[in-house]
């Protein structure tokens, strides 16, 4: 800021009557001058202030809004084939272009992610339930049931989850719901030590002893003090475990264990067009733009809340 | 340090027999026998194959035929190639399987400790960012888009690398990168953050009091103390390795361990499967038991009681 008398101020010495005492009251100089802030509110102003966590949360939007309008955009569906309209480059007909039985891209591509989407929300939402009840116990509790449910959860998470998914999937055939299940078998482990951690360091804290000398009962000190108090690290787990989930759909699809056809979800897509990859590559670009795209954001997204939920954190 | 590591060693044992009934329950779910197939079996082989794996017993006993069967390593034939053990599949496949996933491991640690090192000395300049878009990167594009995308550019548009196969030395370039971004970008990540706490650490600063130069200070104090934690993603490193190579493996055409997974998942060929299952299993337990003792005794800090150092 520059001062406006800047120039005559250096000729001039200061007296004391250039200083007057301020008029103001000893409780005025108590005031807070900025309006109080919940701590969600403070986090949620951090986390507009990080433009590339806003731009990834607008991106994020903007897919799930096109998985949900998005196949009804165009004319065409994502099942119909037209064999005497395959292979098709992007044009103003078919926007994405067509695939090898002549099915429009467009149409297949949102419905892919609308797969993706669905998968990947509820493997995030069923590991969220499983990992919070468990680790939630684990970490009140404490003692030897710890110990053993920690064990428990040590045995299971050393048994590598894709491996676990595969077989599941292979033996049950590929559906929707068992690969959604398939990947909530190891999925809640990493949720539940999280939340184990945060009740472990929580529960000694003076407002949960407060409430239990007031005579709460358990479930009131976890629900109402221990849970809210640990929000921000679950919060953070569970936007990463988004893309994860997504992941793991996406290479059991690759894999030919994915949804079956006529659905197609980015992973299935993005094989098929493998094999024609030297021909036509616009058939691989755009599952595998979009899909990179959207693991792009949320792990952006998911790092900008991370800072803005606990800015200790932040390196 | 010996009780832990008998710790460590008995819940790898642990693990392993989960696993094995896992799959064993698994595969008794499944309809049918292994010797069903369109190829009629005469019925004197038929029976005395299921006499060897013991299918004509009831449940239980068959389950203690199976564990002490895998304990001796026989893990049965492959159901669609009759006359193919799968222990032997495995043998022929695995070396190339091996080789690959060494080199990239090697590739993945050099590099990720690399660009983690040079974000850290750079911390908030542009090398700093620069590694950190590489690392996000890394960690968002999923690798058989990396592989594909790698496969178009060097292998169809400009013919520099051969497209698919594993032949020369340079066929290892292309597999070898979509194998390891996913680790470098971890690698780099766990190795700025460890190192830029090193550095504000107070050790640092006696050191430079002491005059010794900035290099002598980077290579003796740093980076020692910096990579410690890069140790303990050894584990997870292998898994990302074992289960990059199935896709890998099928991208470009190499005739390892991971590609042989996908065939025999694609036949349903399921001896075949649960015997690469548990063979993959057996390898990811090792390499988090050798992880877990290594860690033990870089780091004389770390209390060595078993999950705690999980948790936090």
């Amino acid at each position: 800021m520059t001062m406006p008398h800047s120039s005559t101020a250096e000729e001039r010495a200061l007296t004391l009557e250039d200083f007057r005492k301020a008029d103001v009251g000893e409780h005025a100089a108590e005031a807070i001058g900025q309006p109080s802030l919940s701590a969600w509110r403070e986090a949620w102003l951090r986390l507009l202030g990080n433009r590339v966590a806003m731009a990834a949360l607008a991106f994020l939007l903007l897919i799930i809004l096109m998985a949900i309008i998005g196949p009804v955009l165009t004319p065409y569906d994502y099942y119909s084939n037209n064999l005497e309209q395959t292979n098709l480059p992007p044009s103003a007909e078919h926007w994405f272009g067509t695939d090898d039985l002549g099915r429009d891209m467009f149409a297949r591509t949102w419905m892919g992610a609308r797969i993706s989407l669905t998968v990947g929300f509820s493997a995030a939402a069923i590991n969220l339930v499983i990992g919070v009840v468990y680790g939630g116990i684990m970490g009140y509790v404490g003692g030897r049931l710890d110990d053993a449910m920690n064990k428990i959860s040590e045995i299971i998470y050393s048994v590598p989850d894709l491996l676990v998914a595969i077989l599941l999937v292979v033996v049950f055939e590929p559906s929707l719901g068992t690969i959604i299940l398939a990947l909530c078998v190891t999925g809640w482990i990493n949720m539940s030590w999280i939340v184990r951690g945060q009740m472990m360091q929580l529960k000694n804290q003076e407002y949960a002893l407060a409430s239990r000398s007031l005579g709460s009962p358990h479930m009131r000190i976890l629900f109402r003090h221990l849970l809210p108090n640990a929000m921000g690290p679950i919060i953070v787990t569970l936007t990463l475990a988004v893309p994860t989930a997504i992941f793991s759909e996406a290479v059991l699809s690759f894999l030919g264990l994915g949804v079956q056809s006529p659905a197609a979800s980015w992973g299935t897509m993005i094989n098929d067009a493998l094999k024609t990859m030297i021909i036509y590559p616009w058939r691989l670009a755009f599952p595998a733009l979009f899909i990179s795209l959207m693991m792009l954001c949320f792990n952006l997204f998911g790092d900008g809340l991370r800072d803005a939920l606990d800015p200790k954190m932040k390196k | 340090m010996f009780r832990y590591s008998l710790t460590k060693l008995f819940y790898l044992v642990l693990s392993l027999w989960v696993l094995a009934s896992v799959t064993f329950l698994l595969m008794k779910s499944i309809p049918g026998d292994p010797f069903m197939s369109e190829k009629a079996v005469p019925p004197e082989i038929r029976a005395r194959l299921m006499a060897h794996y013991g299918l004509d017993k009831p449940l239980y006993e068959q389950y203690f035929v199976y564990l002490s069967n895998l304990a001796k390593g026989d893990l049965g034939i492959s159901m669609k190639m009759q006359d193919r053990e799968v222990g032997q599949t495995i043998r022929d496949a695995f070396p190339y399987s091996l080789k690959l996933g060494i080199v990239s491991i090697i590739v993945s640690v050099i590099v990720g400790i690399g660009l983690g090192m040079v974000a850290a000395l750079r911390h908030r300049k542009l090398l700093d960012s620069a590694s950190m878009v590489i690392a996000v990167l890394g960690v968002s594009v999923p690798s058989f888009v990396l592989a594909s995308f790698f496969q178009y550019i060097f292998g169809v548009q400009l013919k520099w690398l051969h497209v698919v196969g594993l032949n020369g030395p340079l066929d290892y370039i292309m597999p070898t990168l979509a194998l390891s971004a996913l680790p470098i970008a971890f690698i780099a990540r766990l190795t700025r953050s460890s190192m830029l706490e090193v550095l504000t650490a107070d050790y640092i600063k006696t050191a430079k009091a002491k005059g010794l130069s900035s290099s002598a200070i980077i290579r003796r104090h740093v980076l020692r103390n910096g990579i410690l934690p890069v140790v303990t993603y050894l584990g997870p490193l292998t898994a990302n390795v074992v289960t990059g190579s199935f896709i890998i493996e099928q991208i470009f055409g190499i005739g390892g361990l991971g590609k042989i997974f996908v065939t025999s998942i694609s036949n349903r060929d399921y001896s075949l499967i649960m015997g690469i299952t548990l063979f993959y299993g057996l390898i990811l337990m090792c390499a988090r038991f050798i992880t877990d003792i290594a860690y033990g005794l870089i780091d004389p800090r770390i209390t060595l009681v078993s999950g705690k150092e999980k948790a936090v």
